[in-house]
C-alpha cells in the first residue's frame, strides 16, 4: 500500500512549522528562504488569500523518474519518489520536465546536485509519519494511505461544501499524486498548474519510444535492401561496357596520388 | 612530411582570422576556468525557471542537427549509391565528426557533474529519451570516428587496416543513419513530455518527426554553406554540379517540413496564434518566414540556384531557420510558461562561440594535414596546379 500526505489549505495557518521540521529532518541550511529551492523542500505561501504548501507532489507514475537518464529519480513502492545523488549527472530534465516545478539545483555550487522533498523516505521506511505531519499544529497536514487519505479528503468537502472547492487536486492530475490537496478558493489561484493530462505525462514519450525497436528493424532491412539493389544497379551499368559511366571505387578517393 | 593533399601548403603566417581565433580562445579558456570553479549560477543565466539555455538549445540541439549532412551524404552514396556525390563524402564526414565532438565537449560544460557522463552507460533507465540520446549520441559518434579514421590510415599509409575498415562500410553507413536517425527524432523526443510549458506554435506530438526532416534539410544546408567556406578559406572552386542537386533536394526537404509544420499547427489549432501580435507570434513567423518559405523560393528558383551565391545564400537561410526553430522550442516556446526571459551571459556564450571556433580550427588543419578533398582540375602528380597556386594567394586565412 503506498502512503501519501493530505494538505487541507482551510486548516493551515501558516506558522511554517513544516519548513522548519523539515529542514531538522533532512539536514538542511536552517535559513528558511521564500521558495522553494534546492535547500528548501517545502514552504508555506500565501497566495489568493489562502496559505497554500509548497512540496513535491510525489506523483504516482513521476515525469522526473521517467525522464531522467540514468534512473537517479526512482517512485518506491510506498510512495516517496526519492533521488539518488550518487547516480545524478546535472543533466537538469527533472527540474525541466516535472510539471510542478519542484525539482530544484544548487546552482550556487560547482559540484551541484539537485534537491526536492523525498517525503522523508527513511521515516516511512521505517513505518514513521513524515515529519511535517507530525509537528502540524492544526493537522492541516496529515500522512496516511493514499487510499485512506482520498475518503477523508472526499468526506470533508462533502460534510462542509461551502468550505472547499470540490476537487481533491491530486486524485488524476497527470496520472495522480500520492499528495493531495483542499482548497477553499479555486486551485488556480493557489499557483498550482491546472489543465494537466489526466494520463501520466511519461505515456507521451513512451508512446513514440516503444515504438523504436520495430522502427529500427524495419529501416535497418529496407537500407541493407536498398544497398543491394542500386549495387546490381551500378554492377549492371559497368558490365556494359567501357563507355558506360565508371564509378569510382567505394572509399576511394579520386586522387590516386603518390605518397610522400 | 610535405603532404599537400589537394591543399597548397603555407608557411604559418599570423593572419587577422588567427589572431581572432587566438583571442577567441584566451577568453574560452578563461571562461572554461570559471566555469568549473564557480559554477553553474555564477557563469550562466541558468535558473530553476530556466533549467536549459544556449548551451542545450544551441551546441547541442542545434549541433547535432547541423552535423546531420555526414549521414545523409553517407546514404545517398553508398547505400543509394549515387556515386557522384563521393567527392563530398570526406568533408562532410569530417563536419560531422567534428561537430558530434563539438557537441560532446558542449555537453561537458553543461552538465553539472560531467565526469559522470559514464553513468548513462551503466545505470540504464530505458524510459528516458535522454537514456536513448546519450547511447545514440555516443555509438554515432564512434561510428563517425571510424568513418573519419581512415583519412588519417590512407595519409600515414596504413594501408591493412584500410581495406578492413572498408570490409566493413556497408553495415557501419546502415549503423550510422539508424542511429542519426534514432536520435535526431529523439531530440525532438525530449519536448513531448512538456505540453503544458512549451508554447502550442511550437508543441507538438509530431516534434520527433520535424526534427528528424528539419535535420536532413539543415544538414544538407550545411554542405553547401561549409563548402562556400572552405572554398573561400582554401582558394578551391564551387562544385556547382554536385551542389546545386543538393539545393534542388534542399526544396523538397524544406517544403515536406513547412508542410507537416502547419499541419500539426492546424491539427493543434494553435495555427491563428501565428498571426496575432504576441511575442510567440512574431518569432514564429520570422522562423518560418526566413527559415522555411524564403530558402524554399531562393532555390525553388533554378537562376539563384544555379548561381553560387544565391545557392550559398538560399542554403545559409535554410541553415539560420533551422537554429531559429531549435532556439524556439528549447528557449522562446517556453519563456512564457516558465514566467521570465532568458538571455544568455557574455561567459555562455563565449563558451559556445569558443567550441565553434576551435572546430573550425580543427577542420583547417585536418584539411591541411590529410586527404580531405580531392584535387579540382587535372592536376599534375606534384600538385602544383595554377588554380590551387592562386587559391593560396587569395586565401589569407580562415573564412
Amino acid at each position: 500500500m503506498s502512503r501519501g500526505i493530505l494538505f487541507d489549505s482551510t486548516r493551515c495557518i501558516g506558522c511554517g512549522a513544516c519548513s522548519a521540521a523539515c529542514k531538522e529532518q533532512n539536514g538542511l541550511p536552517p535559513r528558511i528562504e521564500e521558495r522553494t529551492t534546492a535547500y528548501t523542500w517545502t514552504v508555506v505561501e500565501r497566495r489568493g488569500g489562502a496559505n497554500v504548501r509548497r512540496l513535491c507532489m510525489h506523483c504516482l507514475t513521476p515525469t522526473c523518474a521517467s525522464v531522467c537518464p540514468v534512473g537517479a529519480m526512482k517512485r518506491t513502492a510506498a510512495g516517496p519518489v526519492v533521488y539518488d545523488s550518487k547516480l545524478c549527472i546535472g543533466c537538469r530534465y527533472c527540474i525541466m520536465a516535472c510539471p510542478f516545478e519542484v525539482p530544484k539545483y544548487e546552482w550556487d555550487r560547482p559540484i551541484p546536485l539537485v534537491g526536492k522533498c523525498v517525503m522523508c523516505a527513511p521515516r516511512v521506511a521505517a513505518g514513521q509519519a513524515v515529519a511535517c505531519a507530525v509537528v502540524c499544529p492544526t493537522r492541516a497536514t496529515v500522512f496516511g494511505e493514499r487510499e485512506a487519505l482520498v475518503r477523508e479528503a472526499r468526506e470533508r468537502i462533502a460534510s462542509e461544501p461551502a468550505r472547499y472547492v470540490d476537487h481533491v487536486y491530486g486524485l488524476d492530475e497527470a496520472g495522480g499524486t500520492s499528495v493531495l490537496l483542499l482548497s477553499g478558493v479555486p486551485f488556480a489561484r493557489l499557483g498550482l498548474p491546472g489543465g494537466l493530462p489526466r494520463e501520466p505525462l511519461p505515456t507521451l514519450t513512451w508512446q513514440v519510444l516503444s515504438q523504436l525497436p520495430d522502427i529500427v528493424m524495419v529501416a535497418a532491412v529496407s537500407l541493407f535492401g536498398v544497398h543491394w539493389i542500386t549495387s546490381r544497379r551500378v554492377e549492371v551499368r559497368r558490365s556494359e561496357g567501357p563507355d558506360a559511366p565508371v564509378e569510382p571505387p567505394s572509399g576511394a578517393p579520386r586522387d590516386e596520388r603518390p605518397g610522400p | 612530411m610535405s603532404a599537400a593533399h589537394g591543399v597548397p601548403r603555407r608557411r604559418p603566417r599570423i593572419g587577422f582570422w588567427t589572431a581572432v581565433f587566438f583571442a577567441v580562445l584566451a577568453v574560452f579558456l578563461f571562461v572554461t576556468v570559471l566555469r568549473f570553479t564557480r559554477g553553474l549560477g555564477a557563469t550562466t543565466n541558468l535558473s530553476d525557471r530556466v533549467p536549459w539555455g544556449l548551451w542545450i538549445g544551441f551546441d547541442i540541439l542545434c549541433g547535432v542537427g547541423l552535423a546531420a549532412g555526414a549521414f545523409t551524404i553517407m546514404a545517398v552514396v553508398h547505400l543509394f549509391h549515387l556515386r557522384r556525390f563521393e567527392p563530398i563524402v570526406r568533408p562532410t564526414v569530417l563536419t560531422g565528426f567534428l561537430g558530434y565532438l563539438f557537441v560532446v565537449f558542449a555537453l561537458l560544460f553543461d552538465l553539472g557533474q560531467p565526469w559522470r557522463i559514464w553513468h548513462a552507460l551503466v545505470f540504464w533507465n530505458p524510459h528516458s529519451v535522454m537514456f536513448e540520446v546519450a547511447w545514440c549520441v555516443m555509438l554515432y559518434t564512434t561510428v563517425l570516428t571510424l568513418e573519419f579514421v581512415p583519412l588519417v590510415l590512407e595519409r600515414f599509409g596504413f594501408e591493412r587496416a584500410r581495406r578492413i575498415l572498408h570490409g566493413v562500410n556497408t553495415p557501419l553507413v546502415v549503423v550510422g543513419v539508424l542511429l542519426s536517425t534514432l536520435h535526431q527524432s529523439s531530440l525532438g523526443s525530449l519536448y513531448l513530455i512538456v505540453p503544458q510549458k512549451l508554447h502550442p506554435l511550437w508543441y507538438s506530438p509530431m516534434l520527433p518527426l520535424l526534427f528528424y526532416v528539419s535535420a536532413i534539410g539543415a544538414g544538407l544546408g550545411m554542405i553547401i554553406v561549409e563548402s562556400h567556406l572552405s572554398g573561400r578559406a582554401f582558394g578551391r572552386k564551387l562544385e556547382m554540379d554536385l551542389l546545386e542537386p543538393l539545393g534542388r533536394a534542399m526544396v523538397v526537404v524544406l517544403a515536406v517540413f513547412g508542410v507537416l509544420r502547419l499541419q500539426s499547427l492546424a491539427r493543434s489549432g494553435a495555427l491563428p496564434l501565428a498571426l496575432q501580435p504576441t511575442y510567440e507570434g512574431r518569432m514564429f513567423l520570422i522562423e518560418f518566414g526566413l527559415g522555411v518559405v524564403l530558402p524554399v523560393a531562393l532555390l525553388a528558383w533554378p537562376r539563384i540556384r544555379n548561381s553560387s551565391t544565391g545557392l550559398v545564400t538560399g542554403a545559409a537561410f535554410a541553415v539560420l531557420g533551422f537554429i531559429m526553430h531549435r532556439l524556439d522550442v528549447s528557449v522562446t516556446g517556453l519563456e512564457r510558461a516558465s514566467g521570465t526571459h532568458y538571455a544568455p551571459t557574455w561567459m555562455e556564450v563565449m563558451v559556445s562561440v569558443g567550441l565553434v571556433a576551435i572546430g573550425f580550427a580543427a577542420f583547417a588543419l585536418a584539411v591541411r594535414f590529410l586527404p580531405v578533398f580531392p584535387v579540382q582540375g587535372h592536376a599534375p602528380a606534384g600538385g602544383s596546379a595554377p588554380a590551387r597556386r592562386r587559391g593560396a594567394e587569395s586565401a589569407g586565412g580562415e573564412p
